[in-house]
């Protein structure tokens, strides 16, 4: 089911036409509205004219998040403040925060790709949506609240958190839609289960899960403790928010909505565009927004790309789902690690929780890196040698994925704190 | 006779132990033997108590992973060579033991046994006069 059949099943020409069309006119904006990008276009010495065809994209600047910080609030605007309708911001954890304006039609096409992405998942107005994810400056509760709404589905704007009431709405309204981050769809499983509610009994039949990476292993817990089936959303604020690009029935993939959002995937080295099918770093260039429009920016999240036909009939191009953040990698003595790469191996392990935490240190010139798991409660047993078993298995099922030693600590049930958004895995001492 | 015994997994820091005897001190649980195995990290604390269904609903509240096994208990006269009957009755079907605590007071010396085979142990301990 198509919410915009003729953009959603446009042939590849038409796409490439329309692409081109639309970059033509952003670049047009931008270099007359943005002194930033002009003076960078200058230095690399091309004109909005330089730009004819989509492929001419490699031609234009990056931009990264130091440059939104760096032009913070509204240096990199193309319209003026009289056309904001609503102002998203991030906030300045590590420095200055960014912000990312919408005007009114910015907020119409993000609601549009939202609900898009909602008929993707198999949702019509007949669903109760619950939106349990954070409302606020971040994109995700207002992002899936406006797209549902579209849609003309029944929004429950719960937020994220108060774990006791989202069960208890869950049963009364019948929700049939969960839209949260997928850490927190985790922690609402287990919460059911100890709530002795069978997920059977609940009218949930779809799970629209994004915001942070998640594995396959992580699906499939999801998919059992909440009886959904689960799709992936991605999107992140600086472009959008959620609904950049959803994955269909046919979990191959997520369709991106490529007549909004143009997308490269660069190696990171080089930052020369990559083949199909390569992980590189995921970039968007935006061809229809107003309010701040981007040239190539870099997402830092990894990903690959296909454009192969997709048996449901969409024709976009295909982001693989994103597995891990260039600047979530750690190096540890050399060694590129993923803590995707960890919550994999635990959910293949009945006997750890897939709640943990990695502890990297450093002792004299050599990296530590520790990881704490909770053992499951069913096979705790008397017996420290069997423990210990335990604690070798998953040792060595680390060791064997990420090719260094770890050191595994086993932990107190409940000790690992439990995420309402999105969870926290790493703990790095090494520059403290 | 065999007898419950409770596990507690406790991670190996101050305080975490001192907050499993409150747990069961609030329940007013009372503890007549008691036995800890440690690793670096974490230990594994085995009781013998008054009421273990109050003490495992004191300690579930609290999150704790917690495991209820049958273990057997012998009474064995406070004299030389009494723990050496009873290792050499397991010994003759087979049994290892996997741990064991115990104390003497009193003329009496009773020992907690943890074997894989509670009844085929039982049958030779009484074999040997020991039950
Ligand atoms: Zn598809």
């Amino acid at each position: 089911m198509y919410w915009n059949e003729p953009i959603e099943t446009l042939s590849r020409d038409h796409m490439h036409a329309l692409q081109s069309e639309r970059l033509k006119d952003t670049v047009g904006r931008v270099y007359q509205n943005v002194e930033f990008y002009r003076k960078k276009m200058q230095e690399l010495g091309i004109e909005p004219g330089d730009i004819k065809t989509i492929e001419d994209i490699v031609k234009l600047p990056f931009t990264t998040k130091k440059d939104l910080r760096d032009n913070y609030p509204f240096g990199l605007c193309s319209v003026p403040k009289s056309e904001f309708v609503r102002i998203h911001a991030s906030s300045g954890t590590t420095g200055k925060p960014t912000s990312v304006p919408h005007t009114r039609k910015d907020l119409d096409t993000f609601a549009e790709c939202v609900a898009r992405a909602i008929c993707c998942t198999g949702g019509t107005k007949e669903d109760v949506v619950q939106v349990a994810y954070g409302y606020g400056l971040f994109t995700g509760g207002l992002g899936i609240h406006d797209g549902a709404t579209k849609l003309g589905a029944a929004v429950v704007p719960i937020s994220g958190g108060n774990t006791r009431n989202q069960l208890t709405l869950m049963q009364d309204f019948e929700t049939s839609i969960l839209a949260c981050t997928p850490s927190y769809a985790l922690f609402l499983g287990e919460a059911l289960a100890e709530a002795g509610v069978d997920p059977k009994q609940l009218n949930l039949r779809i799970g629209i899960f994004g915001a942070e990476p998640w594995s396959q292993e992580m699906r499939t817990k999801i998919e059992e403790s909440l009886n959904v089936t689960a799709y992936d959303i991605y999107g992140l604020s600086e472009i959008m928010g959620p609904g950049v690009a959803i994955s269909c029935e046919n979990q191959n993939g997520l369709h991106i909505a490529e007549d909004h959002f143009y997308p490269e995937i660069l190696d990171p080295d080089t930052l020369k565009p990559v083949a199909d099918g390569t992980i590189g770093e995921l970039t968007f260039t935006h061809l229809t927004k107003e309010a701040m429009p981007l040239l190539r920016y870099r997402t830092r999240d990894l990903s690959s790309i296909t454009h192969t036909p997709c048996e449901c009939g969409r024709t976009s191009a295909r982001m693989s789902k994103v597995c891990g953040r260039s600047d979530d990698m750690l190096i540890i003595r050399g060694v590129n690690v993923f803590p995707s790469q960890i919550e994999s191996v635990l959910l293949e392990v009945p006997e750890a929780k897939p709640h943990y935490l990695i502890i990297v240190d450093r002792q004299g010139t050599m990296d530590t890196i520790e990881l704490q798991v909770e053992i499951d409660d069913k096979y705790f047993t008397d017996e420290i040698a069997d423990l210990e078993k335990i604690r070798k298995k998953i040792k060595q099922k680390i060791d064997s994925v990420l090719r260094i030693g770890v050191i595994v600590k086993l932990v107190e049930h409940k000790t690992i704190q439990r995420s309402e958004g999105k969870a926290k895995r790493v703990i790095d001492r090494r520059h403290i | 006779m065999i007898i419950k015994q409770l596990s507690v997994f406790v991670q190996n820091e101050s305080g975490r132990l001192m907050e499993v005897t409150e747990a069961l001190h609030e329940a007013n649980v009372n503890i007549s033997a008691l036995n800890i195995a440690e690793t670096a990290e974490y230990g594994v604390l085995r009781m013998i108590v008054d009421d273990i269904e109050k003490a495992v609903n004191a300690l579930k509240d609290l999150s704790y992973s917690i495991k209820v096994t049958d273990v057997l208990c012998v009474e064995m006269p406070d004299v030389p060579g009494s723990l050496n009957r009873v290792l050499k009755a397991l010994l003759s079907v087979d049994l290892n033991v996997a741990y064991m605590y115990g104390y003497s007071n009193d003329g009496k010396a009773p020992l907690i046994l943890k074997v894989v085979d509670n009844e085929r142990a039982q049958i030779a301990l009484k074999e040997a006069e020991l039950e």
